[in-house]
């Protein structure tokens, strides 16, 4: 109680003096920052994952070819989520006497549960978004239905027993997927009218799905409720089977921002590690004089913890509230690009922001602050006398501890976790080696040089610990700044890369034998840039190995699926550059006309394959033997005509159905495509720019996060660098005394006190670029899954960078100092 | 409470066969060499002798700043050698005040908050008006406010001396209390302090250079290599 009354009549004297200021400057700086990542980080993700949930139209999205239970929407309506439903039946579609097979789709009212429809009132026109589907009696056929039909916004079509007027053109539902198992144009209805169709019936080749949205929580509760309950049959999806680009553009941007986040937890520690020990420092003679007037060693610590923790409590609010209102003031900033609904910011960062400070302070602060309570009281008289030195594992113990558990709680995977870590502890100790080397190094140096370079070169020489310290904590700081930058260039080219801006856009298939050369010279001349030309076939997997696939039990629910649902097929000579063959060998001449099927990786791991297992397909009845030859992984956002399963040429010549390829068209031309589609009437068409809009803004954003976490980081790093630099000023503030009363004009301090951090910050800059360098490539390739390219500049900014940073921030902070007339300085002693 | 020493009832502060041993690169080196010495209540001790001669090293050892390597002290009746640090610390702030030829003010705090500072860490509720009294006496009641760095030296060394007689000690210690003040302010620190020496029976025990302060205490111990000569 004594202790507590003392310290916070202390605190009130001491703040005044301003040394507790410097300590709750630093840790609200890194609270800010980790806060500040954490809210933006949180929000933005929640945001991608609310895009991603569009592609489903729902949070969770229940499929089967049976119908489902009305059991689900009720249960899910009593647990307060939304529901809707859609129902997808193949039928024919008249216009007058002009019909087409099309999917009928009878959407109930509250569809789409996430996402917009887009509509137009031409086909091939630029889409509006609309709330909900069609009202009951009308209909709103696709581009391609309506250029099949010759119909108008207006005419009466007639679909089973039901007729609907046509109001709008669908242009694209969120819930339209990457995928062709559509083959058939669409239309949208309501489920109002389904009854009237009369299309249910036995033998109705229909599909059904019920749609689930509402907050995180209750999604995942309702979740694990309808995992438990659902058939075998019944097929659950979320936002993780939404798309494969977007799981890979979610788990990059999770990965990155962990990252990010990690990069402020650790600047975070190495600024209230210096301010503790500047703050301990300036305590010695305080904590002896008060031992000296009868304070016990326990009231020492008690007062200075109960301190610190009063600080601790202050940055973490303070903190806080600034991480705070700079992401919004960021998110503000970013409005206009991020273009979404953004959700509210849960608190949960700050939860972290106050026990990030709690665990920085005891991992940081404690042992200095267990050490200053050690100095003997006869410092009084003696003031040569510090503190004993410290137990090796007390001095380092709790900051190794509280910095392993901010990973492990930041990262929570185990494959980051390990490869920080284990890349952060190499990088201190090559750090601090390199230091001690520098350190003798300078000595060789002074001889050689100018008054101000000897100054400060032998400033490093002298404080020989410190330097060492500090060329760690710059050095490390420099190092995740250039490391995020090589990691970011890197992601960014990833994604450039894989979804170039002339991406094929639009699909054609069903392209009959006879019009397959006709068709490509319509598009080349057209002007339109096309793909490559495929045969697609039919297909149904019957045996695996000689055994039938309805015997065999699949270890995965994707390849039963798989098992079951009729495959496109496809045959090939050359291997695509978005095809790398990962195990057995690709096709050569001699191949031709051989048994043999390459499959891709998602086949390979859904039936579980090996090279040479015996694959029985059905072809239009007709049986094929085909030994697996190679498997291939398949990069399917290059948006090319890609199977799953591709046969050696030769085989099935005699077998072609249709051919497919893809083409990238300017948005203007849908016109070329309306008379592309009056031309070859049975020719499908697949307008991608929808679905790739999407999936780009998705990474769009993504890769804007990254940004703008990478740039909080940025500022975070050169505050925390400026606190860094801080920790030297009483030493500098009687140093500088002493050289001017000597004669020295404040230039040449000035100038020693340049060199003095240009050279720290060389060296840092140095060891900074080898490390980020290093990490950036084993994070390029270990964790992230991208490719890393070597970057010079990074060698250059490193080591310009950092010696030009240190030395202004370095200056920038002693630049008071420097100011003092010396009489102030030495009058104070 | 102990043996061999003569704790006269009038002994403050005694010290039997004290020995200070410190490891140097050139080996083991005695600074305090088999000290004997007794302080009877209210006496001024002064103890002088040349430079490294051992008499801060003595004085803390006598004040329980510092354990010595054998021996052993009995201040106010306590053997400090069977205290720990925790026990000796409180021993000082009941029974100890301190004087220093740097002041050793704690320039966080004002005049005031200085005075004020031994007070409460004995706890003591009046911390405010016993550091307003001591102040006044030092002359000093208008300058409660300023911190260390608005004040002189010899405003300091008089904060100081308040700070010290503020727990009204049994026995002040003071090393050097004139070495930084020029003769006039360090005249009338040294007045000052025999001032309060004289009404609060305070037994002094000071370590100087000052032949002139040495020769106003009523005993004058030489110390000479380690030893009392």
């Amino acid at each position: 109680m004594r202790a507590l009354q003392l310290a916070m009549r202390m605190l009130g004297r001491e703040w005044r003096s301003g040394e507790l200021g410097i300590l709750l400057l630093a840790l609200t700086v890194a609270v800010a920052a980790l806060t500040g990542v954490g809210f933006l980080a949180n929000r933005i993700s929640q945001a991608v994952d609310m895009q991603a949930t569009e592609v489903l139209a729902a949070d969770l999205r229940l499929e089967s070819p049976s119908p489902l239970s009305d059991d689900y929407l009720a249960e899910a309506r009593r647990q307060g989520l939304r529901t809707a439903s859609v129902t997808t039946v193949l039928s024919v579609v008249f216009r007058d006497e002009v019909s087409q097979l099309s999917n009928i789709r009878a959407a109930s009212d509250g569809y789409p549960l996430r996402g917009k429809v887009m509509v137009a009132s031409e086909p091939f026109g630029i889409g509006q978004p609309v709330d909900g589907g069609p009202p009951a009696g009308e209909a709103w056929p696709d581009s391609r239905l309506v250029a099949a039909l010759g119909a108008k916004l207006g005419d009466r079509l007639s679909i089973g027993a039901g007729s609907f007027r046509i109001t709008r053109v669908l242009m694209a539902r969120p819930d339209q997927g990457g995928t062709f198992a559509d083959l058939a144009p669409s239309i949208l209805i309501n489920d109002a009218d389904l009854a009237a169709t009369q299309l249910l019936g036995p033998g109705s080749r229909a599909r059904f799905a019920q749609l689930f949205a509402g907050g995180r929580d209750g999604v995942g509760a309702f979740k694990a409720w309808l995992e438990s309950s659902r058939q075998r049959s019944e097929r659950l999806l979320d936002v993780s089977d939404a798309s494969p680009q977007i799981k890979n553009a979610l788990d990059r941007a999770g990965s990155f921002l962990s990252l990010a986040s990690l990069v402020a937890v650790l600047l975070c520690s190495i600024a209230v590690a210096m301010a503790a020990r500047r703050y301990v420092q300036r305590h010695l003679d305080s904590v002896a004089l008060l031992k000296t007037l009868g304070a016990t060693r326990g009231l020492t610590l008690a007062v200075s913890l109960l301190q610190l923790l009063v600080v601790a409590i202050g940055a973490a609010l303070l903190g806080s509230v600034i991480g705070f209102a700079t992401h919004e003031w960021l998110l503000r900033a970013l409005k206009e690009l991020l273009q979404a609904q953004l959700p509210p910011a849960d608190l949960a960062p700050v939860g972290l922001g106050f026990l990030a400070a709690i665990a920085v302070l005891g991992g940081f602060a404690l042992p200095p602050l267990l050490q200053l309570s050690r100095v003997p009281a006869i410092r009084v008289l003696r003031r040569d006398v510090g503190p004993p030195p410290p137990l090796v594992w007390l001095a380092f113990g709790p900051a190794v501890i509280a910095v392993v558990l901010l990973i492990w709680w930041v990262t929570r995977d185990l494959k980051i976790f390990a490869g920080f870590v284990v890349g952060l502890a190499a990088f201190i100790a090559l750090l601090s080696f390199a230091g001690v080397l520098l350190v003798r190094a300078a000595s060789a140096l002074r001889g050689t040089v100018g008054v101000s370079w000897r100054y400060g070169i032998a400033n490093l020489s002298r404080r020989r610990g410190e330097s060492v310290i500090q060329i760690v904590a710059f050095g490390l700081g420099i190092m995740v700044l250039l490391m995020l930058a090589v990691v970011r260039n890197d992601l960014l080219m990833d994604w450039r890369r894989s979804l170039p801006p002339d991406l094929p856009n639009v699909f054609f298939i069903n392209i009959p034998p006879a019009d397959r050369d006709p068709f490509v010279d319509f598009l080349q001349d057209s002007g339109a840039r096309t793909s490559r030309v495929l045969p697609m076939i039919r297909a149904r997997l019957t045996q695996l190995n000689g055994e039938a696939v309805d015997q065999i039990e699949f270890a995965s629910p994707r390849g039963e699926d798989f098992a079951q649902r009729e495959q496109n097929i496809t045959w090939q000579d050359d291997l695509g550059d978005d095809n790398r063959v990962i195990a057995g060998r690709w096709w050569s001449v001699e191949d031709r006309g051989k048994a043999l099927v390459s499959v891709s990786t998602e086949v390979q791991e859904a039936l579980g394959l090996q090279i040479g297992d015996r694959l029985t397909f059905d072809v239009a009845g007709e049986p094929y033997e085909a030994a697996v030859a190679s498997v291939r992984k398949v990069k399917w956002d290059s948006f090319q005509p890609n199977f799953f399963l591709v046969f050696a040429p030769g085989l099935l010549d005699d077998t072609v159905g249709t051919w497919m390829t893809s083409a990238f068209f300017e948005r203007q031309e849908g016109r070329t495509i309306a008379e592309l589609v009056r031309r070859f009437p049975s020719v499908s068409v697949f307008d991608l720019d929808e679905l790739l809009t999407q999936v780009r803004s998705m990474i769009d954003k993504a890769v804007l996060a990254v940004q703008s976490v990478f740039l909080f980081t940025l500022l975070a790093g050169l505050v925390v660098l400026l606190a860094a630099v801080q920790a030297t000023r009483d030493e500098r503030r009687y140093e500088s005394a002493m050289l001017r009363t000597l004669g020295a004009s404040r230039a040449t301090v000035t100038r020693g006190v340049l060199a003095e951090f240009a050279m720290l910050g060389l060296l840092s800059g140095l060891l900074a670029a080898a490390g980020a360098s290093v990490a950036g490539w084993l994070l390029a390739r270990f964790v992230l899954g991208i490719e890393y390219g070597f970057d010079p500049r990074v060698w250059l900014l490193g080591l310009v960078g950092g010696a030009t940073l240190v030395a202004v921030a370095g200056w920038a902070a002693t630049r008071s100092v420097l100011r003092q007339p010396p009489i102030t300085t030495l009058r104070a002693g | 409470m102990n043996d061999t020493i003569d704790t006269a009832t009038d002994t403050v502060l005694a010290a039997e066969e004290l020995t200070r041993q410190v490891n140097s690169p050139e080996g083991s080196l005695t600074i305090v060499d088999h000290v004997s010495l007794r302080i009877r209540e209210g006496e001024s001790v002064a103890i002088v002798g040349a430079s490294g001669a051992g008499k801060s090293t003595l004085l803390a050892l006598l004040a329980g700043l510092d354990s010595p390597t054998s021996g052993r002290v009995i201040l106010a009746g306590q053997d400090l050698t069977r205290l720990d640090e925790d026990g000796r610390a409180r021993l000082r702030a009941e029974r100890v005040g301190f004087v220093f030829q740097s002041f050793h003010l704690v320039p966080a705090l004002t005049a005031l908050e200085n005075v004020m500072l031994p007070l409460e860490l004995a706890g003591r509720r009046d911390a405010r008006e016993g550091a307003l009294q001591a102040l006044e006496r030092v002359g000093l009641r208008d300058r409660v406010g300023h911190y260390p760095r608005q004040l002189s030296g010899g405003e300091q060394q008089r904060v100081a001396l308040a700070r010290a007689f503020v727990t009204r000690p049994a026995v002040l210690f003071a090393d050097e209390p004139t070495g930084n003040l020029d003769t006039v302010t360090g005249a009338r620190v040294t007045q000052l302090l025999f001032d309060m020496n004289t009404s609060a029976r305070t037994t002094i025990v000071l370590v100087t250079h000052d032949r002139e302060l040495a020769s106003r205490c009523e005993r004058v111990l030489v110390m000479e290599g380690g030893r009392l000569a």
